[in-house]
């Protein structure tokens, strides 16, 4: 039980894929000046990215493994996670058409969010269990979605914040996010690995 | 030796691809067929080609449910504040013959008009226009910017003075209209015989 803890706690704090690791960092920047579209974006990454980690997890060890094939990780991780976000934003769709227009373009594109690739080949790396993998992607999405949010609830207060010109904008973001990844550096040394 | 191994390698890499590539496509496929929307993405189009003053005067709420109606089969003559041009649009886009405005909803075009004297300026109006063609301050007389009145009649029963009348809609300068030679009525005697015998 204290295992399962360690890992969510250590991929989502500790080597926080946005903030430690540097990995999605577009949509971290991209979808993070409303907080709205933030809470709905990171549901869907969330999805996602568990969804695909466990999915890649199966490919990886049912087919790859078994033809010798390892080598073609990359783009197969690449096919399996197109079609996890096709499937999700078929759901969505579904499911609440509202959120289906405010995410917009930013669904298919969880496609090109390295974040997504990182976790399921990361994970490979470390020889995780099935059940560990999965929940290395949740652990992983978690730490993105806290990100983004927080991120995004910090962007609508500097919106009304008093920014010297020369700041305004995408520049202020940037400092804003470099001082975030500084504080959850502190974070480090709280779980080895 | 060693070039048909690679050969097994290649193949067997193709294979896994198209493989996983098929396998991914089907299962997509069979989903979004099972999941498949009921709600007509032609309802936006319609919704998109309504005016959006959601003035109620085609009979439903607003835009959008007027919109889902026309979808169902409703005529697509009710829209007053659109006028001429939304039926053609939506003619054009629905493949249906356009008909004429609805004849019982307004026989002429309207435009509201406040008897400023009598106006007290309690803003009432301003607040229940659809599209905001009055404008005012309060306790200051307000008045109707004719040419973005649509005629919906909403700012009738807000008013508590009761000084908006609707008035029809005066020619705009813009738009040239035939002037009808009632040839009959040009000399008064020829009039005559006429209805003396009918």
């Amino acid at each position: 039980m204290s295992e399962l803890f360690i890992i969510l706690v250590s991929t989502a704090l500790v080597n926080n894929f946005v903030l430690v690791q540097f990995l999605g960092l577009c949509p971290f920047m991209g979808v993070s000046n409303k907080l709205e579209s933030a809470m709905g974006m990171s549901l869907a990454t969330t999805f996602v990215l568990t969804l695909a980690s466990a999915a890649s997890f199966v490919v990886y060890h049912g087919l790859l493994v078994p033809l010798d094939v390892t080598y073609l990780r990359t783009i197969s991780f690449i096919v399996v996670i197109a079609a996890v976000v096709q499937f999700t934003e078929i759901m969505v769709r579904q499911l609440s058409p509202l959120l289906h227009q405010v995410l917009g373009i930013f669904l298919p594109l969880i496609t090109t969010n390295c974040a997504v690739l990182g976790v399921a080949l990361l994970s490979l790396n470390r020889e995780l269990s099935f059940f560990h993998t999965t929940l290395y992607g949740l652990g992983a999405a978690l730490g993105f979605s806290l990100i983004l949010v927080l991120f995004a609830a910090m962007r609508e207060r500097l919106a009304g914040a008093d920014i010297p010109k020369p700041f305004q904008g995408a520049a202020i973001a940037m400092v804003t996010a470099s001082l975030m990844s500084l504080a959850f550096l502190g974070f480090s040394g709280l779980v080895q690995g | 030796m060693n070039s048909s191994i690679d050969l097994i390698g290649i193949l067997s890499a193709v294979a896994v691809l198209t493989g996983l590539g098929i396998g991914f496509g089907a299962l997509l496929g069979v989903v979004s067929e099972r999941f498949k929307r009921e709600d007509n993405p032609l309802v936006e189009q319609i919704d998109a080609l309504l005016p959006q003053t959601q003035c109620g005067q085609c009979g439903y709420p607003g835009c959008r449910p007027y919109a889902e109606a026309i979808n169902q089969g409703d005529a697509l003559n009710k829209c007053p504040p659109g006028g001429e041009a939304t039926i053609h649009a939506l003619a054009d886009l629905l493949g249906r013959d356009p008909e004429p405005l609805d004849g019982e909803a307004q026989s002429e075009a309207k435009v509201a008009f406040i008897r400023e004297a009598e106006c007290i300026g309690c803003t009432k109006c301003i607040q229940a226009c659809p599209v905001d063609a009055i404008i005012g301050a309060a306790k200051l007389m307000h008045t109707v910017i004719e040419d973005e009145c649509t005629g919906c009649d909403l700012c009738l029963d807000p008013c508590p003075v009761d000084c908006i009348d609707m008035l029809p809609r005066s020619a705009p300068i813009t738009q040239w209209q035939p002037v009808v030679a009632h040839s009959s009525n040009m000399i008064a005697s020829d009039r005559q015989p006429a209805s003396g015998v009918s």
